[in-house]
Formats: structure tokens, sequence, C-alpha cells
């Protein structure tokens, strides 16, 4: 195997696991510190392509369309979080999968209603419309590299807030024992509420800078949701480091497993699942359940 | 399968009796009582089944909305009848299309049965209008199966096989100068079918496939075929990706800098109805298709003018395709003058109608597939724009279908 080669594949999912990454983080929040299971994490997703899509329409600009979007997208997981998720806390998984199942349908209906069902596109930023030239056949776009540091950027701010502040320290704790928190004298509600809106805006962000790769149509949160549960999964519920630890294999692996296996493509990522959970059944990173 | 004459029997009417009393209750909640208004027939009831949500929903969207415009060109009437539709989104799951067919067949009664986009899904669908003898006219889905192995007197299709607009690209690609080509597509019945057809005209021009890359329904990380197809250097490659797929694999051919190194070739679902998504990454590139947007003859330009009006929205393939199968239910119903039980006539003139279509003119095959021809298309400031004609007057085949 040629050393360029088995480097661009290296960068390939690098890439992919750290927009992975930047979907499953708040949906590990919302396990960890929330106890709850959203399915409707992935729509979040959809929501940050189509305000991308929408605002970059209007202003002409992606950094405009995030700086717009994003809140926007924060006051939505925050209104969900208000309107429907607090009412799951204390109901079993069973119920949670059901009806947050329910919103996934619900958001789909509107994003057709407001947006329709075309296909859309979204232009990359001006500064980042051109290419590495890696090979003499193989280019590398630019706007792949700000996507993938960008994903750092906010995976590293993410650790520097959980691991060293104050608020950081009330959600780590909140994940470990949520009735100690309460007792200590901090607000659960907001903090849930706040935990919650985090991630929706994570995943937000992620269907923002994914949308000039991916273009925007019906349906395209679906398609990430499950493999952001692998992730999940495999990092060990509730856990930011194992969620970035295998999102990258993740990433990985699906991009190695088409490369020497193509046959097996769509199995690779669920079978490094199996063989992660017969040897750690609580995920690389997960707390013993 | 069910031979046609044995679902006349009174035995299979009962069993379609029992499964209404038992397991069709869900059918029947949605299902509208035929009203006769006074002195008038009862209504023709259109049942369509095709994907109105999910990354199909934009074409389900665009053959309703031209079927409904084919018909109100006519006057609104299908054989001096109203008419009433049923619409069932079958979100393009082939899980739920054996549910969603009975729904429309036997809860429904439908007197024509209409749809899809998915070649997975209209399978179940062919399933069913065979076991129920419902006639099936398919607007889009080109599984091979539905006019080859599984062809019946009661089932037509107003668009093509997936063979049929691929074997003609093998033939363009060689006579480009192309010695060797690799191909990439979804791993599902479409994209193996558009790869076998291309496969086959590349061959037979001398050409060589040297690689095959599957990519899973519906994955669009593209990005390890790439970099391997890059190192391997075949002279061009063709794939099949359509809708939202379509869209992102041609800005990242187009952003891995391929373009000028392996041409890219397709057939025209890689760029139809999302054009406007791909942008700059599309221009030029070559497609094979049974229509293209600036097709020479008034039916066309009446009917773009007319579809934009009408909806807003600009006609794609998916629009055609639809035009014709209302077309084509004008033709059936006029020649039994709306007597739905006349099936044997209907069915007569149904094979040997021509439709007046968008695409040209063209007529069925022996195993009701539409022998159309197969246009060469190149992408150039945003429209599909004919270059020549790639085939003359293509038939499917129809590989296994005795009616042939």
């Amino acid at each position: 195997m040629d050393p360029t080669f088995a480097l661009i594949q290296i960068l390939n999912g690098i890439q992919y696991g750290l927009l992975l990454f930047l979907i499953a983080s708040g949906l590990t929040l919302a396990f960890g510190v929330l106890r709850v299971i959203n399915l409707a994490h992935g729509s979040f997703y959809m929501v940050g392509a189509y305000l991308a899509f929408w605002l970059t329409q209007r202003t002409g600009e992606l950094w405009l369309a995030i700086v717009l979007g994003l809140p926007l997208a924060l006051a939505l997981g925050f209104a969900i979080e208000r309107v429907m998720i607090r009412f799951l806390y204390e109901r079993d998984h069973l119920q949670q999968v059901l009806l947050t199942y329910g919103l996934i349908l619900i958001l789909n209906e509107l994003q057709s209603i407001v947006f329709g069902n075309e296909v859309h596109g979204v232009p990359a930023p001006k500064a980042l419309d051109f290419s590495f030239r890696l090979t003499d056949t193989l280019s590398y776009p630019a706007y792949r590299v700000a996507v993938s540091i960008a994903c750092l950027a906010v995976a590293a701010t993410m650790y520097g807030v959980i691991q060293h502040t104050r608020l950081g320290m009330v959600i780590r704790a909140g994940s470990v024992n949520r009735e100690m928190v309460e007792i200590l004298g901090f607000d659960v509600r907001r903090l849930s509420a706040l935990v919650f809106a985090a991630g929706a805006g994570l995943a937000a962000f992620a269907g923002m800078i994914a949308a000039p790769l991916s273009s925007v149509y019906p349906g395209l949160g679906d398609q990430v949701l499950i493999v952001c549960f692998v992730v999940v999964v495999i990092g060990g519920i509730g856990s930011i480091k194992g969620a970035f630890v295998a999102a990258l294999l993740v990433g990985l692996a699906d991009t190695f497993g088409k490369t020497f296996a193509p046959g097996l493509a769509s199995v690779a990522v669920y079978a490094l699942m199996v063989a992660t959970l017969l040897w750690r059944p609580q995920g690389l990173f997960g707390r013993n359940a | 399968m069910i031979d046609d004459r044995i679902a006349g029997s009174p035995r299979y009417r009962l069993t379609r009796r029992a499964l209404l009393a038992g397991g069709a209750a869900a059918a029947l909640a949605g299902s509208v009582p035929t009203r006769f208004a006074l002195g008038q027939q009862a209504k023709v009831k259109l049942g369509l089944m095709l994907p109105y949500s999910g990354t199909y929903a934009a074409l389900g969207q665009n053959i309703t909305d031209a079927i409904k415009l084919a018909i109100a060109e006519k006057g609104g009437k299908l054989g001096g009848r109203e008419i009433e539709y049923v619409q069932v989104d079958d979100e393009s799951e082939p899980a739920k299309a054996p549910q969603n067919a009975n729904r429309v067949v036997v809860g429904e009664k439908a007197d024509f049965f209409i749809g899809t986009v998915h070649s997975g899904v209209v399978m179940a669908m062919v399933k069913v209008a065979r076991e129920e003898n419902a006639l099936l006219i398919i607007p889009n889905a080109g599984a091979g199966a539905a006019t080859g192995q599984f062809c019946a007197p009661n089932i037509f299709r107003t668009s093509f096989s997936n063979w049929q607009p691929a074997f003609p690209m093998g033939a363009v690609a060689a006579k480009r100068g192309h010695k060797t080509a690799a191909v990439m597509a979804w791993k599902y019945g479409a994209g193996e079918e558009s790869v076998q057809g291309f496969t086959e005209g590349f061959t037979k021009a001398g050409g060589k496939v040297v690689k095959e890359f599957w990519v899973p329904f519906p994955d669009v990380e593209f990005q390890a075929q790439l970099t391997e197809l890059a190192a391997l250097k075949p002279d061009a490659l063709f794939v099949f990706f359509a809708g939202g797929g379509a869209a992102k694999f041609v800005k990242d051919y187009d952003g891995a800098g391929l373009r000028k190194s392996i041409p890219l070739y397709s057939t025209g679902f890689l760029t139809d109805g999302v054009l406007k998504a791909q942008g700059a990454a599309a221009e030029g590139l070559f497609t094979t298709l049974h229509y293209a947007e600036n097709l020479d003859n008034p039916v066309n330009k009446r009917f773009r003018a007319d579809f934009q009006k009408q909806t807003g929205r600009a006609a794609d393939v998916y629009a055609v395709q639809g035009y014709d199968t209302g077309q084509l239910l004008i033709q059936a119903m006029d020649a039994v003058k709306g007597d739905v039980k006349a099936r044997e006539p209907m069915i007569k003139a149904m094979r040997a109608a021509t439709i007046d279509s968008p695409r040209g003119k063209f007529t069925f095959s022996a195993s009701h597939n539409p022998v159309q021809d197969i246009y060469l298309r190149t992408v150039a400031n945003g429209e599909n724009q004919f270059v020549e004609v790639a085939h003359k007057a293509l038939a499917d085949p129809a590989a296994g279908c005795k009616m042939t």
C-alpha cells in the first residue's frame, strides 16, 4: 500500500470521524446528564443544514449564516426541551424512544412544508473555495480541512468547559448523581435545559458546516442518527472523551472498511461495535453500569 | 406467482373478502366511499402510491402534479368520468411496500394502481398487481424484472428500465476514446442494473471495466472510494446516484479534483432535478437519458411552460414521466369510454398506444416498456442540453418476459 494513499485515507477517516463527534457529543450529553434517549437528535443536524441553506441564500455567506443560525438552533433546542423533553426525564426509555420518534416525524414534516422537497446546494465560503494538490490525480478541498479544524476547535472548547469550569463540574456531577447536585442547591431544571440546548446546537452546527459538502435534502438527519448512536455506544454512554475516541474509530473503520472489504463496508462499523461491547460491555469509557 | 385467470375465480375473491374483513381495517378507515351524484357515473379512482417524504419526495411530487396536469388539459375527466385521487406515501421503504400496495388495491379498490420511484418498492407493487389483477402503471422505477421476468398484461411502464439509459453510455464512452473504466453505484436494484447496462455497452464497443465500487444505499460518504479511484487511474468513471446522493457525489468529485483526470459519465439521474444544488461542479458533465430539457419539439415546449405555470417549478424527467402516465390513462379510458370493467380492450388499446411525449413520440414494447430514443446530454448553463441521439428507438431486452 502506497504511503500517500494510506495517509489520505487516514485523513478522510479522521475528517468523517470529527464530524460524527460533533453530532454524537450532544447525544451522549443528553444520555449522561438527562438520562434521555433522544432519537430526534439527527433532526437538529437537519435543522442546521436547512438553516445554513436558507441563511446563506439570504446573506450570501456561510459565516453569517452560522452566526445568525446558531442562536435559532439553540432556541429551538431550548423550546423543545421546555415543551416536551423535560416531561420524559422520569419516564422509561421505551416511552422516550416512542415520543422522540414522533418528534422526528413532526420535524421532518415541518421541513417538507417550509422548504419543500427539492435538493439544495450550499456554496462553500469563497475564501475556502480551493484545493490542495496531494498527488498528481488527487486534490483535497480546503473546505474539508476547515471543517476538520472547526470540529477540533469545538471539541477542545468542550473539553475545556467540561474539565475546567464550574459549570462543567456540575454537568459532570449531574451525570454521576443527579439528586446530589439538586440537594447541593443547583437548579437542575435549568441545567437540563442548557445541556439539551447545547447538544442541539452542536448537532445543528455540524449540519451547518457539513451543508456545503453534503447538499441539503429531506431526510438527511435520519442518515447520521444511527451512526451517532453507534459512536455513543462504543464510546460509553455519557462519556464525551469516549465519544471523541469512538467517533474517530468509527470514521477510520468506515473508510478502511470501504477500501479493503467493500462488500462488507456497511458492516465494518457495526462489527467494530460488537467487538467493543464483547470486550467492554459498558463501552470504551463508560462507567460500570 | 398467481396466474391472472385464477385471480378472478370465486375462491380467490373469498380470500380477498376475508382479507378485507380481517386485516384491512386500517385501510378502510382511510377510504372514502364512492359517491353517486344524481344521474352521474361513479368516479374513477386513481390510486397513487409514490414517495411524498424522504430522499425521493420531490420526484413523487413532480410525477403527481404532472399526471394531474395531463388530465386537466383534457377537461379533467377520464373517459367522461370524474376522478377521485387516493394518495399513499410509500416512503421509498421496500419493507412497508406490500402493506401499502394492499391498502391501495384491496382496501381502496382503486381502478388504476400508479407508482412508484424506488425499484425495491415497485417489485412489491408488481407482486400485488399480479395477484389481484390490478392495472399497474409505473411512472418511474426502472427495476428490470417489472417488465422482464414478472411482466404481465396488466403492468405498464411509462418511464424506462434501469438498463435502458445506461447501455448507450457504454458506446458513447468508448467512442470518446476511453479504453478502461471503473464503475461506482449504490448497491441496490437500480444501481446494479445501471452498471450492468453500461458494462454491456462498453464491453461490446471494445472497452474494459476494471473495477466496481459499491456504496451501501443510501450512504453518501464517498471520500474513501474516490481516494482509491484516484490511485487506480482508469480512463473514465461511470456512476449511478440520484437525488441528494447525486448532488453530493458530483460536488465531492469536483472537490477531489478528479474531473479533469478521470472524466465522469452517468445516466441522467445524476443531474436531473439536482442541477441547482450541484452548481458549477456539474458543468460539462455528459449523461444519457430519454429526455433533455431543451428538446426541440412543440409538446416539450408547451409542457414545460404549462408545468412551470401550474407548479412554479421547472419540469424534469420525472414530471415528463408523470405527464405521459396521464396521457396513457386518457387513451386507456377513451378506448373503453370510461368502462373500467372492459379490461381486455383497454389493455389492447394501451399496448397499441403511441404517446406524444415531451421526450418525443414513443410506443410500448411487447413487455409494456417504452421503446424510446436515448439522448446524450451535457450540462451547460445549469441545464441538461441535448447533444445527439445516443441510441435510436431502444427497447429493453426484457429477459425472462413470457409476453415477448
